[in-house]
């Protein structure tokens, strides 16, 4: 039999070879959850470059690439912005800095980063199926795309801020502990929405209808003050603390501790069940897609 | 020392199809419960679960148990269906049992499927970067697999288009090429790597032998069996996802040659 050849062998060195014992059925199903969970901290990298390729194959071939969503949001925010500061009888120089930023948040993250959680797994069905990685690498995958697309679209606000000479200050930077809030729901909701969404396929078309009618109940095209003394209503609205504490700091005003209180509360609750959920289900995962 | 030691392992699986794929229907079903039960001729015994009409149990294994040491090469036989390549998914980690021990001692690997893992609208080169990321190699070690994978899949102009677009044969080639690159101490591997046109195949036999011989484990699956009779040295016959016979290759290969030839397929 012939030796390999040379070039695959500087591969070999290169390679780690993974040393490990498995005992796969003797640990219990939260234990292999959490080694789910360190691999997937040890293939971060992975995770990253595959949610960059998501993004440079969704754009192959446009010269524009990724800024086509600039440009869509642009227009959706110049056309919503007219028509709807009239609405509301508005100045359009305080509604649109207001309606570019909160379109964006919810288009561009909350509810695309739901919204695309329930494929997660689905998505990967090919990988899942013939390579052993773990599952959670492709939450990791959904949450960098995710982040990708939104740090395409926030330019249209800043656009908007530059032209009305608005500027938020230091307060600004209070959006970042609420953006890595999200982040980690966004992993929640792979966790959760993406194993329910593979065992029943139409619960992610059931999610994108109550995500429209979230989006007409949140504050996002209207403003919390509008509702007047009903406005402490809003609380019961999971959604509203958690794009509030993003989007207060970006409008330069400081986010009030009750709301930072609920939004990592709802997320607490979030976490525990999808956590729960994703223990269960995981095993199971591949035989579902 | 690599080893593989296997107790009860037994694995079913849902088939989901149909209305149990909506929640809606699964809810109604389970109201109603009706139950009809149904077995198949092919492959693993099917049960119908009792909560909703649609979702199908196969039994793919049952109390599968055996143990391999190092330096033994193993071939797996049996019909379509006989749990041969759950088997092998099993052994890859890539579907968990609930049920028995399942022991493995050393690194494994498995080529499973030639585009396991591949992305058909990146190029062959997009997807080699994409597999060192996965192996955590580095830069140099990367670029060195890209040389090394390139040569030997002779795609030439191909090697920077979209593996969409390749034929069969070509997207074997280039998942041959990758999937050989590892050396672990397990080696899994299923029945395609015999694909490929004929001046490939002599290519591919020198590579696919150079990784069988650093492997301290080999587990095949195939149906030709002359491969497994010059490769093997120990035989495990599987049927409707039991070990019917395990043995050295010349008596399970003659009983299981027998029995094929008595029940035409």
């Amino acid at each position: 039999m012939s030796v390999p050849s040379p070039a695959s062998d500087v591969a070999r060195d290169e390679a780690p070879r993974r040393q490990t014992s498995r005992d796969t059925p003797r640990g219990s199903p939260a234990a292999r959850a959490w080694a789910d969970w360190k691999e997937t901290q040890r293939l971060w990298r992975l995770g990253v470059r595959l949610g960059w390729l998501d993004i440079r194959l969704r754009y192959r071939g446009s010269a524009l690439g990724p800024f086509w969503l600039t440009i869509t949001s642009a227009l959706m925010v110049a056309s919503m912005g007219v028509l709807y500061s009239r609405l509301f009888h508005m100045q359009l120089a305080t509604y649109l800095p207001f309606l570019s930023l909160s379109l964006t948040l919810w288009a561009a993250g909350l509810s695309s980063l739901i919204q695309e959680s329930c494929t997660c797994f689905l998505d990967a069905e090919d990988m899942v199926r013939s390579v052993q990685l773990p599952l959670l690498l492709y939450a990791v995958r959904v949450v960098v795309r995710n982040a990708i697309v939104f740090a395409h679209n926030i330019v249209v606000p800043l656009g908007v801020f530059v032209i009305y000479h608005l500027w938020p200050g230091v307060n600004a930077l209070l959006a970042i502990p609420a953006l890595l809030l999200w982040a980690l729901d966004g992993l929640a909701a792979c966790m959760l929405f993406g194993s329910l969404c593979a065992r029943f396929r139409d619960i992610s078309p059931i999610i994108g209808a109550l995500l429209q009618i979230v989006f007409y109940v949140t504050p996002i095209i209207w403003m919390p003050q509008q509702l007047g003394a009903k406005a402490s209503l809003l609380l019961y609205n999971p959604f509203y603390p958690l794009l509030e504490i993003v989007r207060e700091p970006l409008l330069g005003h400081l986010p009030a501790l009750e709301l930072w209180g609920i939004a990592l509360a709802t997320s607490a609750i979030f976490w525990v069940v999808a956590i729960r959920s994703f223990i269960r289900t995981r095993a199971r995962l591949v035989f579902w897609i | 020392m690599a080893h593989i030691r296997l107790e009860d392992i037994s694995l079913s699986f849902p088939v989901l199809h149909g209305s149990s794929r909506s929640l809606k229907k699964t809810l109604l079903a389970r109201a109603k419960s009706t139950v009809t039960a149904k077995t198949g001729a092919v492959g693993g015994r099917m049960r119908v679960s009792g909560n909703s009409s649609d979702v199908v149990e196969v039994q793919a294994l049952s109390n599968v148990s055996f143990s391999i040491s190092e330096g033994e090469r193993v071939g797996l036989v049996g019909h379509n269906g006989a749990g041969k390549s759950t088997l092998l998914r099993v052994l890859a980690g890539i579907y968990e049992t609930g049920e028995g021990t399942l022991d493995i001692e050393g690194d494994t690997h498995a080529l499973i499927d030639p585009n396991a893992g591949m992305n058909g609208e990146l190029t062959g080169r997009e997807n080699i970067q994409l597999f060192a990321c996965r192996m955590g190699m580095t830069k140099a070690a990367t670029q060195e697999l890209e040389k090394d994978v390139e040569t030997f899949s002779d795609l030439g102009a191909f090697f920077d288009l979209p593996v969409r677009l390749y034929s069969s044969g070509m997207s074997v080639r280039l998942g041959f090429a990758l999937a050989t690159v590892p050396r672990p101490r397990i080696l899994l591997m299923d029945e395609w790597f015999m694909a490929g046109d004929q001046k490939f195949q002599d290519k591919a036999k020198a590579r696919l032998e150079g990784m069988v011989d650093a492997a301290e484990i080999l587990i095949v699956t195939s149906h030709a069996l002359s491969i497994l009779r010059e490769w093997c040295t120990r035989i495990i016959w599987m049927e409707s996802g039991e070990v019917r016979m395990d043995g050295p290759t010349d008596e399970v290969l003659d009983a299981y040659e027998a029995a094929v030839a008595v029940i035409p397929a």
